[in-house]
């Protein structure tokens, strides 16, 4: 039976995690259709029926799946399930949010955060923050999953599938969307980076938080990172904090700075390739997993460091 | 208005768990365990709403074995007025633990239900979406504010992009995130206190339902560990390194 995937895009851009999530879907061996619904995200189908691999994309482009909301999204796929074996999405806070809900409303349990498809019904999940893996089977009817995207290399393009338009389904209307605090940020977005600068608690302020990292992300063309105590203090917005929390991350370089090591720190950023640790205390937990470990003052080396690196490129 | 809070006791967050040798799991066995951090956001969140006249009743209901009783008794002593424990011996999965929460919230007539955003066991981030589905209520995941007037709650959610704010009409389910508040401790006198508040006992099959696992663990494995690398002396051997030997800039 066919999987359904349902797209991340914030209606105008396709998100680069659902890629990623394409090729966890394949793996499952079936074919694959792409659910994209929102309103006025033409253009989000485009990209997606443009992946290899993808058999069919439905859009649904109503005003009622436009800011995002579960209860009309998990209508919608509830309304669609009967037709697919599978239902994934990436594990964003959007997939988090409505893959759950049509698992209960299909009274099967969902399997959460898949870093790897052994089988049709047999997948990796890490439990205790990263402290473990999980190999689960699933004997439910159907499978619903969330899929880790740093996991997985995004499926290639190549491709051009029939877009189908999908009529929408009912909506509760229990949720209203009242305001939309989107960061804008002219930074890579964290997810998708090549290499990510992240600051801890160290920093004490925001102004130094920004003084000090954003030259450095400038010069690296980075996207900044935050620790859970960063955030919590107010230097870094809640959407840049790495961790068992918050975002998975796995880029190919990744610079801690002023940030301890703290488990649920490491749970977000373990699978980085390269990881460079920068922390006046020689005995900080990060450096048991650094490639690059650096003692020494942040205030000092970050400048030393930008300098170093010459001007943008 | 009631509200009605879930409590998972789970290992605590700052112990570093270990798999099993054989694979058949983690090491659970002499661990210590703790309400879920999570769970303690809710519970607080809860005990705040109490406290400004916003609620009346505080329930927190827990689904685990007998020690679970512990988990409970500290959210009596952080001013929850009563408890349920659901005795369950074994492994619970966040579908299960909904269809129970969905009865009790039945039962209970509760008009809020708050849960953490994920057990930091599992880390399933689930149980609360479950919840709202089997209730045909709205959800909001990932909260770090909470507001109620009259017949809605307007919830502050912590999203990939950044804040959403919603309404939801009520009865509804909240998932809480780190940032809504930061819990008390519980006083000497409170934990006294909260040996003597009610703790109802009672199991799945009195409430008409099956918690067998759907989902079989089939091993359990240490993850690939990273090795400490080199330290350097200065910014330029880092840049050097970065350069010519990994080759990442
Ligand atoms: C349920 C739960 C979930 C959590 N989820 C997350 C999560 O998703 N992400 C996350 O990050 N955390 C998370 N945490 C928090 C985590 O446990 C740590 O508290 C947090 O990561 C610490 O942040 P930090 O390293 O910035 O601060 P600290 O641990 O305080 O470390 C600061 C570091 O800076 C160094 N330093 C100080 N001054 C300087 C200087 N001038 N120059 C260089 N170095 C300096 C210090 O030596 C220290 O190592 C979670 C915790 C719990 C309980
Ligand atoms: N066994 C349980 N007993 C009580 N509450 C639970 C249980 N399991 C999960 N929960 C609640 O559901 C939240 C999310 O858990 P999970 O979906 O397992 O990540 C937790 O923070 C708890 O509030």
């Amino acid at each position: 039976m066919t999987t359904l995937l349902l797209a991340e895009h914030d209606n105008t851009t396709l998100d680069p995690q659902t890629a990623q999530a394409l090729t966890a879907a394949l793996a499952l061996g079936q074919p694959v259709h792409v659910l994209v619904a929102g309103t006025g995200c033409g253009g989000a189908a485009t990209a997606a029926a443009g992946f290899a691999g993808v058999e069919r994309v439905l859009l649904a482009d109503e005003a009622r799946y436009g800011a995002g909301l579960a209860e009309p999204l998990a209508s919608l796929l509830i309304d669609l399930a009967a037709g697919y074996g599978a239902i994934v999405a990436a594990a964003t806070s959007t997939g988090k949010d409505v893959l759950p809900r049509v698992a209960a409303l299909l009274d099967v349990m969902q399997v959460s955060d898949v870093i790897a498809v052994e089988g049709p019904e047999t997948f990796r999940r890490p439990i205790y923050a990263g402290n473990a893996v999980e190999i689960v089977r699933s004997g439910d009817a159907k499978l619903v999953m969330t899929v880790r995207a740093s996991a997985f290399a995004a499926a290639p393009a190549g491709n051009a599938a029939e877009i189908v338009a999908v009529a929408a389904a009912g909506d509760p209307g229990l949720v209203r969307l009242i305001e939309d605090r989107s960061v804008a940020s002219d930074r890579p977005e964290l997810t998708a980076a090549r290499i990510v600068v992240s600051g801890g608690r160290a920093f004490g302020s925001k102004a130094q938080f920004d003084a000090l990292l954003m030259p450095l992300a400038v010069a690296l063309n980075a996207a900044i990172g935050a620790s859970r105590a960063a955030v919590d203090a107010g230097y870094a917005a809640n959407d840049l904090q790495v961790g068992q929390t918050g975002k998975i991350v796995a880029p190919d370089l990744y610079i801690a700075c002023g940030i301890s090591g703290a488990i649920q720190h490491l749970a977000g950023m373990k699978d980085a390739k390269v990881i460079v640790a920068i922390n006046s205390d020689p005995s900080a937990p990060i450096f048991q997993l650094a490639n690059y470990g650096l003692v020494g003052d942040i205030f000092t080396l970050l400048p030393e460091l930008t300098a170093a690196l010459g001007p943008a490129r | 208005m009631k509200i009605l809070v879930a409590v998972k006791r789970v290992v605590d967050a700052n112990f570093r768990i270990r798999v099993k040798r054989d694979g058949s799991g983690v090491e659970l066995d002499n661990v210590k365990m703790a309400m879920n951090p999570f769970d303690e956001i809710a519970v607080e969140q809860a005990v705040r709403f109490k406290e400004a006249g916003v609620a009346s009743e505080v329930v927190a209901v827990s689904v685990g074995p007998a020690k679970a009783e512990d988990t409970l008794r500290q959210a009596l002593a952080l001013g929850v007025d009563r408890a349920i424990l659901v005795q369950h011996e074994g492994r619970t999965e966040p579908l299960g633990v909904a269809k129970v929460l969905r009865a009790l919230a039945e039962r209970e007539a509760a008009d809020l239900v708050l849960l953490g955003k994920q057990a930091i066991d599992d880390d399933a981030n689930q149980t609360g979406q479950m919840l709202a589905a089997l209730m045909g209520r709205g959800q909001a995941t990932f909260a770090s504010g909470i507001e109620i007037a009259g017949e809605t709650v307007r919830v502050t959610r912590e999203v990939d992009g950044g804040l959403r704010v919603v309404d939801l009409t009520l009865p509804a389910v909240v998932t809480v995130d780190l940032r809504l508040n930061t819990p008390r401790f519980a006083a000497l006198p409170a934990i006294m206190k909260a040996r003597s508040k009610p703790l109802a006992k009672l199991t799945a099959a009195e409430l008409g339902l099956d918690l067998s696992p759907r989902l079989t663990v089939l091993r359990t494995e240490e993850p690939p560990q990273r090795q400490a690398g080199v330290m350097v002396a200065t910014v330029t051997e880092l840049v050097d390194k970065l350069r010519h030997e990994a080759k990442v800039i």
